[in-house]
């Protein structure tokens, strides 16, 4: 036996959040990165879009109809002659604005019953699924057009409409989390430690809950865009304000003649969901706790 | 001797737990399943009590039990006097701060979105009024005691190996300076030589700040290491309650016998000197237990009597207790007339 | 003199990591002849596992694959052999029984019916013929009523059962070898007893081989004839299981030797602390570096162990340890 070398102490490593972890995996997946920048240009757009290009989307510029590029318009005008770039911009704050905040209005009220419903269980849970399921059949569309027509079509009317019939599914992936977290032994663990029912809830349980839930809620932002614009394309909107599916609305008419004014937002639509989607793909392969290491 | 060294800090006494079980129609008779089953043994403080049984034993749902974690359905649990089943509200509270737990899995009983401060700091901050800055002194000195660095205050638990996991879970479990620790199966996830490393601690940690244990375990050996005395469950109750050398110089009950014969020995000598008695079969449906003993079906030497009527846990001197027909004052294990 | 049944020479199984590879067994060579019991001792992440599963050509596809070495099977070398090959070998030639018997057995599939598949498969039998010898083999590893139970559905079965439902689909083609994962592990003791003592009937009665791995000595000590000690992806100690036990020549067996409370015969009032291994096992991107790998946690360690891998020293009786200070201990 010789004079025993020092062995080097383990270094410390940095403290890394769970969420830290979670984005260097969110990185490593080209396509959800790609569309992550489509969103960012997206919403960059819709917030600086309509400031720089200041064009008034319901001022009619120049003659209906023009195609885009044709006469200095870059995506050309409408039926009754106004810009389309403008009605484009302006709309894309319009659908994302709408899509985020029906996002909202559907998670708080979905997260809320689904964390009651899957804690306490027992007659709690039962009378919240019931409400649940209700809500589950109703014909949704139908249900916001009442909701549109009965009461004003402003834009806190629509997000609400849309919101009320969308929170069913993140109700059912709370409470579904609840029930498998609650018998983990770290929440176990915590009413040891005498922790109360409702910090047990919010600050215990719904933290370890919230990757499907993200993932559902991002998901959902692109179905509530859709959503308006469905509401939109049937004249149930606001007729001060421009929103994407207004304009495919107002348009459909002219489909076969003037097939531009109809799919360049269709288009953007279609790029705005497939990037939300493709992002929301990404973030479920980085919060799945199954490709962490232990 | 005052008064509180006389009287046992922990005292269990017909501690029964069930849960409902439906079988067969709707509407039909309940039917339950009493995984502990009018279960009584005491500790004294300072001691280790080890519950040892195989699964089905509800040794487990004892620990739980007796930490107020599952409901219980009959019985008292005293802690220092105080019978903490019938506790609500703050008195609970003030209870949980005695009665303290210690998870078996370092994996999962460690919340994956609290830094290990935090994780320690917990029972601090619902069951105690100290400052932030007394708190932080007492979570620094807990740190210390268990062997982990400062620096890993901040860390997460995936940063952490299975054996530095189980030492945050120990030192949770001190942070309000309970009496008495229950320690589930503290050591049976980690590897061999973590065990060791964990159980040193376990043992110091009790000298330097007298604390009682109750310790579950399925492993003989960690059992034979760590405790004073022993409570040997078979399907919900106890079989054999004595003190260390009694119960491992002189078991009594056949079950008993046969669990410390088929734990396999690396020590030559005992494994050619022991008579590995095997036990036939399963254990009878928990559901639908046999009246009588509930060992009867797999004991060597059951008798007739045996399937007829229960034995009571009894003392059978030097306060070895045993719950078999076949044993009396005489304290010789039935099985020594088979070899 | 025989010629080993299995033959294993500078294996190397490489597994890929996020940035480059990591050899999760390096440079183990092994000899195991007809009938003999042989055990992989180590702690969790040591590459046991790994072994019996590049035995079995299962490494995990894209992830795990056998780098260099040669694994010759009675004379043939699977390392080169096609997948159809492999089939073909296991469950009939080299048979495997898992740690977890709930989650090996398929569910939704009567026990018979998973041991009869087997014996169609490899054996060709008709479906009657195959059902037949299920009960058999049920029988065989000593489950009561085998013709009713053959009928059963998994969890219909106690854990112990269904290991030994596991053994019968093992054993139902006449293995030469079969590799039991840590079988045990996840059983009762007194149930552990049981099916250690089937496995000894069984090798007694059809001369099958065993390699055993699993992190506790004590069973080694009852099943195993000659013990292979591993850590870090290397073999720290080989040689036969009573000689190891009473006087290991390396620092990490002794350390897995004394660390376990072992229970003793005449107990008295003395508790001596249990020997600690300081530090924990090296993670996966530090295995294959040239120099000892336990070093970090001896207390025999010396300038060259951290300097070059430790040469095997050879002691005669079959006894082979990785170890700059083996003879020393």
């Amino acid at each position: 036996m010789s004079d025993t070398p020092v062995i080097p102490e383990e270094p410390i490593q940095k403290a890394r959040h769970p969420f830290v972890e979670a984005w260097e995996m969110f990185r490593r997946n080209h396509a959800a990165v790609v569309a992550l920048a489509v969103l960012v240009l997206i919403i960059l757009g819709a917030i600086f879009g309509p400031i720089l290009y200041a064009t008034d989307p319901f001022e009619m510029v120049w003659a209906p109809f023009s195609p885009p590029g044709v006469d200095g318009y870059l995506l050309g005008t409408d039926y009754l002659g106004r810009d389309m770039m403008a009605m484009v911009l302006n709309g894309a704050r319009v659908s994302l604005l709408i899509g985020l905040a029906a996002a909202v209005v559907s998670v708080v009220i979905g997260v809320t019953v689904g964390a009651l419903a899957g804690f306490y269980r027992g007659l709690v849970e039962e009378v919240l699924m019931r409400i649940t399921e209700f809500f589950q059949v109703l014909p949704t569309l139908l249900f916001s057009m009442v909701v549109v027509a009965l009461f004003k079509t402003s834009l806190p009317m629509i997000t609400f409409a849309i919101g009320v019939v969308s929170w069913t599914a993140v109700a059912r992936i709370t409470r579904s989390e609840f029930l498998r977290i609650r018998e983990l032994e770290y929440v176990t663990a915590s009413r040891a430690s005498g922790v109360k029912n409702l910090r047990l809830m919010f600050k215990v349980i719904l933290p370890n809950a919230l990757p499907p839930i993200i993932v559902q809620s991002a998901l959902m932002v692109g179905s509530a865009i859709l959503f308006e614009a469905g509401l939109s394309f049937l004249g149930l909107t606001d007729p001060n304000i421009v929103s994407w599916g207004q304009i495919i609305g107002s348009n459909r008419q002219y489909i076969l003649d003037a097939s531009f004014t109809v799919t360049i937002p269709g288009l953007a639509i279609f790029v705005t969901v497939l990037a939300i989607s493709l992002v929301g793909d990404g973030l479920n392969d980085a919060l799945n706790p199954k490709l962490r290491q232990r | 001797m005052s008064e509180t060294e006389n009287k046992p800090l922990l005292d269990v006494e017909n501690l029964t737990v069930r849960f409902e079980v439906s079988r067969g129609g709707g509407w039909g008779k309940r039917s339950y399943l009493y995984a502990v089953d009018d279960v009584s043994f005491t500790v004294k403080r300072g001691e280790t009590l080890a519950v040892v049984g195989e699964s089905g034993s509800g040794k487990t749902t004892t620990a739980l039990a007796v930490a107020r974690l599952v409901p219980a359905y009959e019985g008292a649990v005293k802690v220092g006097g105080t019978d903490i089943l019938g506790l609500e509200g703050e008195a609970l509270r003030k209870a949980r701060q005695r009665v303290q737990f210690i998870f078996q899995d370092p994996y999962s009983s460690l919340n994956p979105r609290q830094r290990a401060e935090a994780i320690v700091r917990e029972p601090l901050d619902s069951l105690s009024t100290k400052s932030e800055a007394e708190k932080q002194e007492i979570v620094d000195r807990l740190f210390r005691a268990v062997g982990l660095r400062k620096e890993q205050q901040r860390l997460f638990p995936h940063q952490f190996s299975g054996g530095q996991r189980q030492r945050i879970g120990i030192a949770r479990a001190l942070a309000t300076q309970p009496e008495l620790i229950i320690c589930d199966e503290p050591v049976s996830a980690l590897d061999v030589a973590i065990q060791a490393q964990i159980l040193n601690l376990l043992r110091r940690l009790q000298a330097e700040f007298g604390l009682t244990y109750l310790f579950i375990s399925h492993d003989l050996g960690v059992v034979q290491h760590m405790c004073d005395s022993i409570a040997v469950m078979y399907m919900g109750k106890v079989v054999e309650h004595a003190d260390r050398l009694s119960l491992f110089n002189n078991p009594l009950h056949p079950y008993t016998a046969a669990l410390l014969s088929a734990v396999p020995s690396v020590d030559r000598a005992r494994r050619e000197a022991t008579r590995r008695i095997l036990i036939p079969g399963d254990p009878p449906d928990p559901v639908n237990m046999p009246k009588g003993c509930r060992f009867a079906s797999r004991c060597p030497v059951a008798e007739a009597r045996c399937r007829e009527s229960a034995p009571d846990l009894r003392d059978v001197g030097g306060g070895h207790r045993v719950a078999c027909h076949l044993v009396d004052e005489r304290a010789v294990s039935p099985l020594a007339a088979l070899t | 003199m025989t010629e080993p049944l299995l033959k294993v020479e500078n294996l190397r199984i490489e597994l890929k990591l996020r940035d480059g590879v990591a050899p999760v067994i390096d440079d183990l060579s092994f000899e195991l002849m007809p009938g003999e019991s042989l055990s992989f001792v180590g702690e969790s992440g040591c590459g046991k596992s790994m072994t019996a599963l590049a035995i079995m050509g299962l490494l995990p596809e894209g992830i795990g694959r056998i780098a260099s070495g040669k694994l010759i099977f009675d004379g043939e070398d699977l390392t080169t052999a096609s997948e159809a090959r492999l089939r073909q070998i296991r469950g009939n030639e080299i048979s495997m029984i898992f740690q977890e018997p709930m989650t090996s057995l398929n569910p939704v599939i009567t026990v018979g019916e998973q041991i009869a598949e087997v014996l169609r498969t490899h054996q060709g039998l008709s479906r009657k013929a195959a059902w037949d010898q299920a009960a058999e083999l049920l029988d065989a590893v000593r489950i009561p009523n085998p013709r009713s139970r053959v009928s059963d559905y998994p969890f219909q079965m106690s854990g112990g059962q269904r290991q030994r439902v596991m053994i019968a689909i093992a054993l139902a083609c006449k293995p030469k070898i079969l590799i039991a994962d840590e079988p045990t592990t996840a059983l009762d003791v007194t149930v552990q007893a049981q099916i250690f003592d089937l496995l000894r009937d069984l090798r007694a009665q059809t001369g099958t081989s065993i390699i055993m791995i699993t992190h506790d000595m004590g069973a080694v000590a009852e099943m195993a004839e000659r013990m292979i000690v591993m850590y870090a992806g290397r073999k720290a100690e080989i040689g036969p299981v009573d000689q190891i036990i009473d006087h290991a020549r390396h620092p990490y067996t002794q350390g897995l030797i004394s660390c376990v409370p072992h229970i003793m015969s005449d107990l008295t009032e003395t508790r001596e602390e249990l020997t600690e291994v300081p530090g924990i096992v090296p993670s996966l991107r530090e295995f294959g570096r040239d120099q000892c790998l336990f070093a970090s946690r001896c207390k025999y360690r010396s300038g060259e162990c951290l300097q070059h891998r430790p040469p095997a020293k050879g002691f005669g009786n079959g006894q082979i340890s990785d170890c700059w200070h083996a003879e020393a201990l």
